[in-house]
């Protein structure tokens, strides 16, 4: 199997504080990957710095190539930001066309093709009834869509989703686990995703990697990472972990007071 | 990647700019000119002012049987001012809407940087400079201007990268570089009182002209200005995503708004230095071409050059003749009627821009 990313010695220092500190992964191509970790743990960052939207050190390669150009990079890895920018009055047709940017020359206009795949895009998640609707009118669970469809058209073999499923109900955070899934087998696509929910982190994909102040501390299949030792020592929680058979159920436990200062002391 | 076609393109709404709107911008430009080359204290029909602009074309010859004074008063006097109030408001809407592009800020203008407290600072020490001397100061004034506006938002450009190199930062010195210069202003008028009227009169704005001179010193500007724009229209919308969306779209926030910055300024500039502080234009232009046809620049920066020079056109003519026999200030004419019709636009389009 082919590497899609490999990040070696990765890090990244924001306003002098060190949010990633010798970041080694690597990403099969095809492999779906989910990001956990506690708030401040540099999931974002991760994501960012792979998609080159932040500078970082050590050695980031896409496709067996290190540092490509700015739209090349746009071709390869397509992000799905956790609030994307929506700008006002733009009508889902344009907005997804941003997409094609990196393909076309910096003043070309819509082509034919871009056009096409763009259409294809919207049908494919079942966008096509809001071609002319504003954006910003739309439901989240639509708008989610609706970037995804953008992230879809730059025709990157790489997509990076920061948080997909916040301030989505459960329904429609399983519909975009499932959409992203279908994705990937159709189209082929190599996925890294950070989530908050482990118990949906541990349902989609392949591999679960855990990450604590800004290094790597676990990587493998859900079931060797989401243990309760391990939760309660990398998010500082007291769970429960059941199997469903489908994959580690985390159950929060309510805690004692003497529970809880023994667990903030540790 | 999975390429066999799924999805319909005709039920796509792409943004582009419409024959027939193109088709309507022109047509505004073209009646605005007629009327503006109609309506005057001479009473010239549009039959004889069309034959007598055809007259005017190389190889072409068409008697509009009008007398030489009268004819010159069309081709000399009429003609060159309704060019000029074209190429100045052409260039105050196109500025304002890249501003407003490339800053993401609703209320941006063309004189957001400095450029009109620049150029009236240098209005001011050509006219108090050379006051007396006779009637140089008219010369003077426009270059003054020019030069006084380009070093402003220099200053601004610079001052704000030293800030750091977020918009805001440079909004905010062109606030300080503003400032600063309108101060230095108020001090030479206060040392020269004998100009106020004078300048208070340039800063208010006038399409006076003396033949085609000020039209020969914009046009080169006017031609750059709106080529560097347009060329960037489409940046500009990806540019609407936010700087790091943009640039993991393949763009360069940076340096596609330094040159859309650098161009549209270089174009105020112009447009002040011959035309004085024509207000508003570069603010409802715009953001009426977005209410009513839709927010992409693609559509907005080619219509606005064409309704922006419509309306200054016309807001020229309210200022030459609603009270004959003296003139007001066009850029008390564009406030006084731009802005009820801005609040009709607003009022009666259900398209949200911003």
């Amino acid at each position: 199997m082919t590497t899609a990313i490999r990040l070696s010695g990765v890090h990244v220092t924001i306003d002098g504080a060190h949010i990633l500190k010798g970041v080694d992964l690597q990403v099969a191509r095809g492999e779906w990957v989910n990001v956990i970790g506690p708030n401040g743990a540099g999931k974002t960052t991760l994501l960012r710095a792979i998609a080159g939207a932040i500078p970082a050190t050590g050695s980031i390669e896409i496709d067996g190539a290190p540092a490509p150009t700015r739209s090349a990079l746009g071709r390869t890895v397509a992000i799905v930001p956790q609030s994307p920018t929506i700008p006002p009055g733009v009508t889902v047709t344009d907005y997804v066309l941003l997409g094609r940017t990196p393909h076309r020359g910096p003043f070309a206009g819509d082509s034919p093709r871009d056009l096409q795949i763009a259409a294809d895009a919207l049908t494919r998640l079942d966008l096509a009834g809001f071609a002319a609707r504003a954006v910003a009118s739309l439901s989240g669970g639509e708008r989610q869509r609706v970037v995804l469809a953008r992230a879809l058209v730059q025709q990157a073999d790489l997509l990076l989703l920061d948080e997909p499923t916040t301030a989505l109900d459960l329904g429609h955070q399983q519909d975009v686990l499932e959409l992203v899934d279908g994705l990937r087998r159709d189209v082929g696509l190599t996925v890294v995703t950070t989530l908050h929910d482990l118990t949906l982190a541990g349902r989609y994909g392949e591999r679960i990697v855990l990450l604590d102040r800004g290094e790597v501390v676990a990587s493998g299949a859900p079931n060797d990472v989401l243990t309760e030792a391990m939760i309660s020592k990398h998010f500082g929680a007291t769970v429960r972990i059941l199997d469903d058979g489908e994959g580690p159920v985390i159950l929060p436990k309510v805690r004692r007071s003497s529970e809880r200062l023994r667990q903030s002391r540790e | 990647m999975a390429t066999e076609a799924i999805g319909s393109v005709e039920a796509l709404h792409a943004s582009r700019l419409t024959p027939r709107w193109l088709a309507a911008g022109v047509i505004a430009v073209v009646v605005a000119a007629v009327l503006g080359l109609t309506i005057g204290p001479a009473n010239i029909s549009p039959i004889d002012v069309v034959q007598e602009l055809l007259n005017e074309l190389p190889g072409v010859s068409v008697d509009s049987g009008l007398s030489s004074s009268r004819s010159a008063i069309v081709t000399e006097i009429r003609f060159p001012r309704v060019v000029l109030g074209a190429l100045v408001g052409g260039l105050l809407a196109i500025t304002g809407g890249a501003y407003q592009g490339a800053f993401r800020n609703p209320l941006a203008d063309p004189f957001l940087l400095g450029v009109a407290a620049g150029a009236g600072l240098g209005a001011t020490l050509a006219i108090a400079g050379s006051f007396g001397d006779g009637a140089g100061y008219l010369d003077a004034t426009p270059v003054a201007a020019f030069v006084g506006a380009l070093l402003a938002v220099a200053m601004a450009w610079t001052a704000g990268h030293l800030g750091g190199k977020s918009t805001v930062s440079l909004v905010l010195s062109g606030v300080a570089v503003a400032s600063f210069l309108t101060a230095c202003q108020t001090y030479v008028l206060q040392r020269n009182n004998d100009v106020i009227r004078e300048v208070y009169s340039w800063i208010l704005g006038r399409l006076a002209t003396s033949g085609w001179d000020e039209v020969t010193l914009i046009l080169p500007y006017f031609i750059v200005t709106c080529f560097v724009i347009l060329r960037y229209r489409r940046a500009l919308d990806v540019l609407a995503v936010g700087d790091e969306e943009a640039a993991s779209l393949g763009i360069s926030p940076t340096r596609v708004r330094a040159i859309v910055v650098l161009a549209a300024s270089l174009g105020a500039a112009a447009a002040v230095s011959v035309a004085g502080l024509i207000g508003f234009v570069g603010i409802i232009v715009p953001h009426a071409v977005r209410l009513v046809v839709g927010v992409s620049n693609r559509i907005v920066l080619p219509l606005s050059v064409l309704f922006g020079a419509a309306f200054v056109v016309l807001a020229d003519l309210a200022a030459r003749t609603l009270i004959t026999p003296a003139e007001l200030p066009i850029g008390v004419v564009t406030a006084f009627f731009g802005a009820p019709f801005f609040v009709l636009v607003l009022r009666t389009s259900r398209r949200e821009i911003w």
